[in-house]
């Protein structure tokens, strides 16, 4: 019993010592999703622009 | 107006309008033809001398001075490869900007030794056997 008394006690000090500060950044946090989009987009074009450049040997 | 001299003036405006499409076509003819043949070949001299080099964003430039027939060899390709773009790009439900991209990243790994390509910092570089500078976006 005792044994189990002192787990809970550990546990609860341990939750409450634990807690998590959060500051705020003095910069702006930018989230760069165009250059995410873009490279998918990259990604997917990849084969079809490597025919273009092929097809039109002329012009490249 | 009597009926037949309604009908002489209808018969000439159908001339008329038969010339005038007959003139018009062979302007376009000329227009496109032989003018735009020639300038392939000057691309590809110019190509191969380093006058001009693949640019970034999928289209050439001028790489030293720009020349009035520099400039011209510049603007044909550039219209042309602008017009396969957009179609393109459309087929593919991708913007033009993107689409033109992704074909420079291609067009600039294909370049040959000696020839000419823009680098991710716009400046020119002359393509070694080592492979080229390319947008870390490029796969």
């Amino acid at each position: 019993m005792a044994k189990t008394g002192m787990l809970g006690a550990s546990a609860l000090s341990a939750a409450l010592s634990g807690c998590i500060n959060i500051s705020a950044p003095d910069e702006p946090i930018v989230i760069e999703l165009n250059i995410n989009i873009q490279q998918e987009v990259i990604y997917r074009l990849a084969e079809d622009a490597a025919d273009t450049v092929e097809e039109n040997a002329d012009i490249f | 107006m009597d009926e037949k001299a309604l009908a002489v003036r209808e018969f000439g405006e159908k001339v008329m309008s038969l010339l005038r499409k007959i003139v018009w076509l062979s302007a376009a003819a000329l227009a496109a033809g032989t003018p735009a043949m020639a300038q392939t070949s000057d691309y590809k001299a110019a190509k191969a001398a380093g006058l001009v080099g693949e640019r970034v964003d999928g289209y050439i430039g001028i790489v030293g001075e720009a020349t009035p027939a520099l400039q011209d060899i510049v603007n044909d390709i550039n219209i042309k490869r602008r017009a396969v773009f957009q179609k393109k790009a459309d087929e593919n439900k991708a913007t033009l900007e993107a689409y033109a991209f992704t074909v420079g990243c291609q067009s600039i790994a294909r370049t040959q030794p000696g020839e000419k390509y823009q680098a991710p910092d716009g400046t020119w570089k002359t393509r070694t056997s080592a492979p080229p500078e390319r947008d870390p976006r490029c796969p």
